[in-house]
């Protein structure tokens, strides 16, 4: 965990509304594991206040990529910063994915912007290990699919791909996926997360699923982002220190 | 070149410069310390710790707003057994003055956790939440009622020899009139501000952003009327005062003090730069040797109106 202040290298608007940053932290690059966040501060000034989590995109070699989209104040002032101009990081944060598990085919079911982190995921899964990417939005311009593999898209209005959400996507497509050993891969909404969880269950599959909760600090101090635990009911985890990834049968969606 | 005094004394609580770590905004030290020595500032206050745990208010707890940010934890907490057990061995480490904040729902529980606490030596005196704006059953009802803010003063004072700090509410017409009933029971102190009750609505859904509706106010958006407490407090009663409310540079620390602030506690700066703490007190020395300030506790209330 540092605080750090790093350059951008590239400011690229994909399609639609969504910004990849790509920063020069070595410190960042080295230490950071895919699934987990940075908070960053947006600005020197006390508006916005407060650091915005991001989870890292990507990693190469010694540049981070962050994605977002324009949602607010804080997104606004990030899209535009150019060649040079300093992020003040707080990172690595938060717990990543386990890609180390038994497992022979990883499936990845994200929806919208939860795609940001399974670029890196998607780089640092084993080579023999089979990816299948199930991606979903509202449009076909909320499918983002950067930095994926083997890529299905569901779409809310059957503008790309299938017309459903992206948990039926998975669902419908679940025998034909060859494999011994599945581990699922989540990341979107919470009603999608909670749909993942439902069919993992039923389906008996290891599924980790990272989280979101509105946030201060980013490393426990807080106590802002509080999620319900299903072993310990006497107590809440934190989103930003006990996750954000969790196995999805920890945490109640 | 003179060497510069930065301790300052709150009562016969001393403390070897004036930034503390405010309670709410460190949780026990652990995590904080990766980014501040705690060996080098002036205090910590723990957490609000209550007789026993609490799991908090569900989410939403945090809103942002202009310059600030809305809270609603609603004092998750480990509890006093558990502090004792897990949390104290890793501040036992550090030469730092330990003060304990304590929030409860009744009388006796503040005198129970009070009295449970004052055994533990690392503990150096004891910060009195009658003000927590997010929990149903206290909290603010004891903080808006001056004879019971006085009471808790004096049964918290019978079961300790420790300074007891009481922390105010901002939400009364006259905090004064709360600080003269902490003088009259024996109270070692105030600090002042707690947080000033607030709530945000999404426009959208009509519905309020915070799980618990209202939450309280931080940062530096508090910060003119946090000034204008301390100073209402100071021009009207002689006890020590503990300055809060979005303290988040050199400057602000300087301006408490002018106002009657004996020391500070660092907030909701903390989340942005938990490293604030050390920067702050770097520049206060700078500040001190460009001034000729060799005594910095002069500043106290050396405010000219």
């Amino acid at each position: 965990m540092f605080i750090t202040k790093a350059p951008v290298e590239k400011s690229i608007e994909l399609d639609h509304n969504i910004y990849l940053l790509k920063i020069h932290s070595p410190e960042i690059a080295n230490n950071v594991r895919p699934g987990q966040f940075l908070n960053i501060r947006v600005s020197e000034s006390m508006y916005p206040l407060l650091r915005r989590p991001f989870s890292v995109c990507d990693v190469e070699g010694e540049f981070i990529y962050l994605m977002f989209n324009i949602y607010g104040e804080g997104t606004r002032l990030l899209s535009r910063k150019h060649k040079g101009d300093m992020i003040d990081i707080l990172g690595p944060l938060g717990n990543g994915f386990n890609i180390e598990d038994n497992y022979d085919t990883a499936v990845i079911v994200a929806g919208g912007l939860g795609a940001a982190p399974f670029a890196f995921l998607t780089r640092s899964i084993s080579e023999n290990k089979n990816i299948h990417s199930f991606i979903g939005g509202r449009t076909y311009q909320d499918v983002i699919t950067y930095g994926m593999k083997n890529v299905s898209a569901a779409t809310d209005d059957g503008s790309k791909g299938f017309k459903g959400t992206v948990v039926d996507l998975f669902r419908k497509e679940f025998d034909n996926i060859k494999g011994n050993k599945i581990k699922i891969f989540g990341c979107g909404p919470n009603a999608m997360l909670s749909a993942l969880k439902d069919f993992s269950l039923s389906k008996n599959i290891n599924c980790e699923v990272s989280t979101e909760c509105a946030m201060a600090c980013g490393f426990g101090i807080c106590q802002g982002c509080p999620i319900e635990s299903t072993e310990h009911p006497e107590k809440y985890y934190l989103v930003c220190k006990d996750g954000p990834v969790f196995n999805v049968k920890d945490v109640v969606i | 070149m003179s060497k510069i005094d930065l301790s300052v004394n709150i009562g016969k609580l001393k403390l070897r410069n004036p930034i503390m770590l405010a309670s709410g905004t460190v949780g026990y030290g652990n995590e904080i310390s990766e980014f501040t020595d705690l060996n080098k500032i002036g205090g910590i206050v723990t957490k609000s710790l209550s007789l026993k745990p609490r799991k908090g208010n569900p989410p939403q707890r945090i809103v942002e707003t202009p310059a600030g940010m809305l809270n609603a934890i609603g004092l998750a907490n480990v509890g006093v057994e558990e502090f004792l057990k897990e949390k104290i061995p890793f501040l036992k480490k550090y030469d730092v003055p330990l003060i304990c904040n304590i929030a409860a729902s009744t009388l006796e529980e503040y005198v129970e956790c009070t009295r449970i606490l004052t055994q533990e030596e690392t503990i150096k005196a004891f910060e009195i939440n009658v003000s927590c704006p997010n929990v149903k059953e206290g909290g603010l009802q004891f903080g808006n009622d001056v004879s019971a803010v006085g009471k808790i003063t004096e049964k918290v004072k019978s079961v300790t020899d420790k300074p007891v700090i009481i922390k105010l509410s901002p939400n009364v017409s006259y905090i004064s009139e709360f600080a003269k009933a902490v003088k009259k029971e024996g109270g070692d102190a105030v600090s002042a501000i707690n947080t000033l009750v607030g709530t945000s609505f999404n426009i959208f859904t009509k519905r309020p952003k915070l799980f618990n509706i209202s939450g309280g106010l931080s940062g530096p958006a508090i910060k003119p009327v946090a000034l204008a407490k301390v100073l209402e407090i100071k021009r009207n009663v002689d006890i020590p005062i503990i300055g809060i409310g979005g303290i988040s540079n050199w400057q602000d620390v300087i301006e408490f003090m002018i106002v009657g602030a004996s020391a500070v506690q660092l907030g909701t700066i903390n989340f942005i730069d938990p490293s604030a703490a050390g920067k702050i007190l770097t520049q206060l020395e700078e500040y001190c040797t460009k001034y000729g300030v060799t005594k910095l506790s002069e500043l106290t209330g050396s405010y000219k109106i």
